[in-house]
């Protein structure tokens, strides 16, 4: 049971695209968006942007899952905050360096996948993503008692490090380039995921999963595999907030996450390739100029998912898809 | 042969006892959600939050009304359920022709500014309410003390369940109700409202959470976050029985909350994950849960 997400933005056929796999439009964009992530820090605060990277590779990760594999997982905060919780141990008490880290807290994420993944895939649909749900509850419970996450109040203070041991990392600025990179290349992955072979597999999988199985594809790998891809591009995204803001908490594996970056990814256009970016951005621009108002934020959010699931379904780059008659 | 494991018949037994007053709560609220399923094919994520409704408008009732807890018993359920009578006519139906997982999207939505609102309005420290006068004190058993409101939660939750699964197994309005289940566009052809039946069928799953939430205002603590957790709880409880059956979804409410009341004496760490640990190994044995049909 697939989602029927954004079959409008899938018009045109693969072979169009060039033989390179990256059609000439993606590529324009995603050189715009570089020069733009190149030259926002000399105007915006850095901090702020690197938290719109990670986020924006954290929904691009779930949206290879749910846009492009039609499974929707409500327990993505799982990978997410597990990652971050790695990466903040193993930078802090075992002294690794931050790409290390970062590593690591990859690797736990991939090592969660390739677990709930497995014995998620056993059911479909609505099920899935109560299992999903479930499975990441538990993580947080685990979070809240294991005796290295510091409880509620997480892993502070996690030392940012020197890159490969020789580029200090510790202010912003620095950081802020290899935040980009990480995300930018997390992205440019994921989008040749998409476009792989395998990934065209996936796309027969969301439409009609029992069709794929009669052509052949042991459809049930193909999911797992998307899933564990999946979790491991949420991982990093989560172990490098956790460099960023040098904290791994709670709020990492809440369900609330899990639930924010659903929200990003429907705002901004499921199986879209570059609305998850777009979503993330407005998503984490708007919790920054509401964090005053406290439960309003939720509110908001609730508002925003009503609103874009009663009427907005495609998203914003899946209505300018519509608008310029390409896929985005 | 309790002392040999270290456990006092009286801890046992009050586990037990916790654990049977958790599974009622269970049962409750999973079969709301099986019922709202059979019909809508979806998944009420909004549960959670009518269920807290449920315990907050009894609060309100007393408060500002000075309407008493036998008051509360019949009218919030009644409020409750008329407010998801609301939301099913303004945004659930126009979902119907999606797929399912708008409708999961769509109430979690929901969930999230009703969570919010009251949030805004009572903070999250939790608001008093008292057991009331003519089921306070408790019975000794002799092997343990069984407080009366307590085994008045497992009364009503008992009468409520096999009513609920009297009602749809053998009367005729269940027939309907089953009919419509299992073939509405049939169903409406032979000239049942079904629209009518879903609207109403909504209408009364959201009335059991909101029972459920009745009940537990005088003993949990009453704040805009106390469904939220526990309907994660209740999806891995319905993952576990599979929403197929009525009274599956009883018997796994019951006996999950039972499982997780003696996890808590044997093993206190692993009560809060027993139930997910379960629906993991259900999930490697049968897929499709315990009494859930294979699609």
């Amino acid at each position: 049971m697939a989602v029927d997400v954004q079959t409008t933005s899938n018009v045109a056929p693969v072979a169009q695209r060039g033989a390179k796999g990256m059609s000439t439009l993606h590529m324009a964009i995603f050189a715009a968006l570089l020069v733009a992530g190149l030259i926002a820090p000399f105007f915006l605060y850095p901090v702020f942007l690197m938290k719109v990277l990670c986020f924006a590779l954290f929904a691009c990760a779930f949206n290879l899952l749910l846009g492009f594999g039609g499974l929707l997982s409500f327990g993505h905060a799982a990978y997410f905050g597990a990652a971050s919780y790695v990466a903040a141990h193993a930078a802090k008490v075992w002294g690794l360096t931050p790409e290390l880290a970062i590593l690591a807290g990859t690797g736990a994420a991939l090592i969660l996948g390739v677990l709930i993944g497995s014995l998620a895939i056993r059911r479909q649909g609505i099920y899935f993503a109560m299992v999903t749900l479930a499975f990441a509850q538990m993580v947080f419970f685990f979070s809240l008692q294991a005796p290295f996450t510091g409880g509620e109040d997480g892993i502070q203070a996690v030392p940012r490090g020197h890159l490969f041991g020789l580029l200090n990392l510790r202010p912003d600025f620095t950081l802020y380039f290899v935040v980009l990179a990480i995300t930018f290349g997390g992205i440019l992955f994921i989008y040749r995921i998409i476009h792989s072979p395998f990934g065209q597999v996936l796309k027969a999988i969301r439409e009609n999963e029992p069709r794929a199985i009669s052509l052949g594809y042991r459809t049930n790998r193909y999911k797992l595999a998307v899933f564990v891809l999946s979790a491991g591009f949420a991982g990093l995204a989560g172990a490098t907030k956790a460099l960023v803001f040098q904290l791994a908490s709670l709020t990492d594996v809440h369900w609330t996450m899990s639930g924010e970056v659903v929200l990003m990814t429907l705002i901004g256009g499921m199986g879209t390739v570059f609305g998850p970016i777009v979503g993330a951005t407005v998503i984490v621009t708007m919790q920054n100029y509401l964090a005053t108002w406290g439960a309003w934020v939720t509110i908001v959010q609730g508002t925003i998912f009503v609103i874009a699931v009663l009427l907005f379904r495609e998203g914003i780059v899946g209505v300018i898809s519509k608008w310029v008659k390409r896929p985005l | 042969m309790f002392e040999l494991l270290g456990i006092t018949p009286q801890a046992l037994f009050g586990q037990l006892l916790l654990g049977l007053i958790n599974g009622s709560f269970y049962a409750m609220l999973s079969l709301g959600l099986a019922i709202i399923f059979g019909l809508l094919n979806i998944i009420n994520f909004t549960h959670g939050a009518q269920y807290m409704l449920g315990a907050f408008v009894t609060w309100a009732l007393l408060h500002y009304f000075g309407l008493s807890y036998w008051w509360a018993l019949p009218l919030a359920p009644l409020i409750v359920g008329a407010s998801g009578i609301v939301i099913e006519k303004l945004f659930i139906s126009r979902l119907y022709h999606l797929d399912h997982l708008y409708g999961l999207l769509l109430t979690f939505g929901l969930a999230l500014i009703i969570q919010g609102v009251l949030r805004n309005n009572f903070g999250i420290s939790g608001l008093p309410y008292s057991i009331p006068p003519q089921l306070s004190g408790g019975q000794n058993l002799g092997f343990m003390f069984l407080p009366n409101y307590r085994a008045w939660i497992i009364l009503v939750s008992v009468i409520v369940c096999f009513g609920t699964w009297f009602v749809i197994e053998k009367t005729r309005l269940g027939a309907y109700l089953r009919a419509a289940t299992e073939n509405p566009t049939l169903t409406g052809a032979f000239g049942l409202n079904v629209p009518l039946m879903i609207t109403l069928t909504y209408g009364f799953g959201v009335a059991l959470a909101a029972l459920a939430g009745v009940l537990a205002a005088p003993i949990y603590s009453l704040n805009p976050n106390m469904g939220a957790e526990l309907i994660i709880v209740v999806f891995a409880v319905v993952v576990i029985g599979g929403m197929g059956s009525i009274l599956g979804a009883i018997v796994t409410g019951f006996g999950l909350g039972l499982v997780e009341g003696l996890t808590r004496v044997f093993y206190p760490e692993g009560s809060a994950v027993v139930i997910f640990v379960i629906m993991a190994i259900v999930l490697l044995i049968k897929p499709a849960g315990l009494f859930g049909r294979t699609a």
